[in-house]
């Protein structure tokens, strides 16, 4: 599919990216791979990586396209939220991708979000690591439980209308990610659950897909007291205001 | 309507239920008196039993593991013939 003089896309793939000047060269060869009569485009919001992030989305795009690899950068960290709406004021597609950049989410099921969003007319549609053909690989027993633990006690809570509540791989329909977004105020991982609670809460038709996460990161960072305090937090956040 | 009304509104209902049993006697008193008691614990081992029987049947996928590395080797060598710096950093 040709873009249109108008340079309007169908789908926008937001990818905020801090220091992964390997793996978002990686995430845009397997897009565009998977990906391949879709009328897409790419929107990098860096949060100015000094790895030279930025150098390597510049050779990728000589070699997909400036019109399809966008790079919209921001002098330093400024948070998901914001990388989100900074991205979303540059994306032209009627429908919005957000993914991480690390290769936890992988390309190859873009697809069946396209295909699920098509065939059910959803307002959102979110990936679940937790069904049958998803999972989850590289998480020991402890992450697994901390895991397990949080997602019974947030459906008890807050029958959020979801299974797997901190994923950040979904498409949305562009207006309803601008109103979710603008209506949203917690940061990190809640930000995330805030999103699809808001929208199970605004009556959002939400429809999920099995994906697979492949944690390559986890060895590095623990789950530690402070997180889990901050997703309590969380938790009794969402139960007072949404 | 916000959520925790919704959640008080089910424990007001679940209290008069209990106020209720205590005045009318058809259940004996002293087996009334601990009825919130009992819904507490079936509460905790449904939590408990809804988180074990999770975490057996956790669902995971080590096969991705291996299909992500060939995803890399095969990426690496595309974006490197175009002239992308694909070395780690």
């Amino acid at each position: 599919m040709e873009a249109t003089a108008g340079g309007k896309r169908e789908y926008s793939i937001i990818v905020p990216t801090y220091n992964e000047r390997l793996n978002i060269a990686l995430i845009v060869y397997l897009i565009f791979k998977h990906l391949p009569d879709v009328n897409f485009e790419i929107i990098i919001v860096d949060d100015g990586s000094p790895d030279g992030t930025q150098d390597i989305v510049k050779q990728l795009q000589q070699v997909y396209g400036e019109d399809r690899v966008l790079l919209r950068a921001r002098p330093r960290k400024l948070g998901l939220g914001t990388a989100y709406l900074h991205g979303l004021k540059h994306a032209s597609g009627e429908f919005v991708v957000i993914m991480d950049a690390d290769l936890s989410h992988h390309p190859k099921y873009l697809p069946s979000f396209i295909r699920k969003q098509k065939e059910t007319g959803a307002d959102v549609v979110t990936g679940t690591r937790y069904v049958k053909n998803g999972g989850v690989h590289g998480w020991n027993l402890m992450r697994k439980l901390t895991s397990r633990g949080a997602n019974v006690l947030a459906q008890t809570l807050l029958q959020p209308g979801a299974s797997d509540l901190t994923g950040s791989f979904r498409l949305y329909k562009r207006d309803v990610l601008e109103d979710l977004i603008s209506s949203c105020v917690s940061k990190g991982y809640v930000f995330q659950m805030e999103m699809i609670v808001r929208a199970t809460r605004k009556g959002c038709h939400i429809e999920e897909v099995p994906i697979t996460f492949v944690d390559r990161v986890f060895g590095t960072s623990k789950l530690g007291g402070s997180e889990i305090v901050g997703y309590l937090k969380g938790l009794v956040y969402l139960l007072l205001t949404t | 309507m916000k959520h925790i009304f919704k959640i008080v509104a089910i424990l007001v209902a679940i209290s008069a239920i209990w106020v209720a049993l205590l005045e009318t006697s058809t259940v004996p008193r002293s087996c009334a008196w601990l009825l919130p008691i009992y819904l507490v614990v079936a509460l905790g081992c449904y939590g408990l039993f809804m988180v074990g029987f999770g975490l057996m049947f956790f669902p995971t996928c080590p096969q991705e593991a291996v299909l992500l590395q060939q995803d890399i080797v095969e990426a690496k060598e595309f974006l490197g013939k175009k002239g992308v710096d694909v070395g780690s950093e």
